[in-house]
């Protein structure tokens, strides 16, 4: 009995979970399509902060892409779009930040880490074959000396 | 040199330390608005009160004013209207309502029990307004020049806390310059 209950809940609630659909929208063409998706993927909801706007359900996010969308069909290029919601939304809702003096340390980083690698590898190698080329250079007496004891005929050897 | 090398650890996590702590107690969800600076945007809405008037940015034009974004569906909005009352009537502060996707009985219902803390109320169903000012969430609420220039942005409730901290320095500054 208990079966069969919770089997019929289970049914009967299966459509909620698709109930949600956000608004659907027309293009004419299929590069189009493909232009929208991927500006919504590359633009950030300012309300729930880890989502994009393609993800998000919330209502400010069902706005963005409706300006998104009129934009476009208005003709606006992609840079055009992203800069009106940046204006009101400010640089944050941009995954991609532009390049300027205040997001170069965040695009530099990497490259900063990497040439900072490359300077402590270098770093360990030269100094590891200078300390080679010092342990190399016997003077002429020390090396007289090793010849004597590598013979045998050292005369301070215990033996 | 290599005693130098020594300390290198500590100085990076010296470094890390102060980065990591400037982000401590920062409210991420707390945006600061691209407006700050700019002119309030142009608009032409309908006055909450009277259908037929239309406001527009003039509104601001003349004193300071707090521009409070709020809807009768929105919980803190609740919460933050006795402050708002306490503004209104006690400090004289010039507030302005933008209704934000709200129906319009609703919102006088509200305004008619709660009292209304606005000299004025923009009516914004579709919430154009709320969108031009980088509205994400309400409450929200704008501090306004006499020029009507934005000069902040506060997200979240208005209490007294936050007036005093936050809130009525920009508005004396505001004052000041202009």
């Amino acid at each position: 009995m208990m079966r069969l209950v919770l089997a019929t809940l289970f049914i009967l609630t299966a459509g909620l979970t698709q109930a949600d659909v956000a608004a659907v929208y027309d293009f004419d063409t299929r590069e189009q399509e493909v232009r929208y998706q991927n500006l919504i993927a590359e633009l950030r909801c300012p309300k729930c902060q880890n989502q994009n706007i393609a993800d998000s359900n919330a209502p400010i996010s069902q706005d963005m892409r409706n300006e998104v969308y009129e934009m476009m069909q208005a003709g606006a290029s992609n840079e055009e779009i992203v800069d009106a919601l940046v204006a009101r939304f400010g640089e944050f809702v941009r995954y991609k930040p532009e390049l300027d003096s205040r997001t170069f340390l965040l695009w530099a980083t990497p490259a900063i880490a990497v040439f900072g690698g490359l300077l402590v590898v270098a770093g360990v190698v030269i100094r590891s074959r200078r300390v080679e080329r010092q342990a190399a250079g016997l003077s002429a007496e020390e090396r007289a000396r090793a010849e004597q004891i590598l013979k045998g005929q050292d005369g301070t050897s215990e033996r | 040199m290599k005693r130098f090398l020594l300390f290198l650890p500590l100085l990076v996590a010296l470094v890390l330390g102060v980065v990591l702590f400037a982000g401590i107690g920062k409210d991420p969800t707390k945006l600061e608005s691209a407006l700050i600076g700019k002119p309030v945007p142009e608009f032409t809405l309908a006055d909450l009160h009277n259908p037929s008037a239309t406001l527009d940015r003039s509104l601001f034009r003349g004193e300071v004013s707090l521009l409070n974004v709020w809807g009768t569906w929105c919980p803190s909005c609740r919460d933050e209207h006795d402050d708002l009352m306490w503004l209104a009537n006690e400090e004289g502060i010039n507030i302005i309502g933008l209704n934000y996707k709200d129906k319009r009985d609703d919102a006088l219902v509200w305004l008619d029990r709660l009292g209304d803390p606005y000299r004025a109320t923009i009516y914004d169903p579709k919430g154009t307004l709320g969108f031009d000012l980088g509205v994400y969430g309400a409450p929200e609420t704008f501090v306004i020049d006499a020029e009507g220039v934005v000069r902040y942005r506060h997200v979240g409730v208005v209490n007294p806390e936050v007036w005093e901290k936050t809130l009525l320095p920009v508005i004396e500054e505001a004052r000041g310059n202009s």
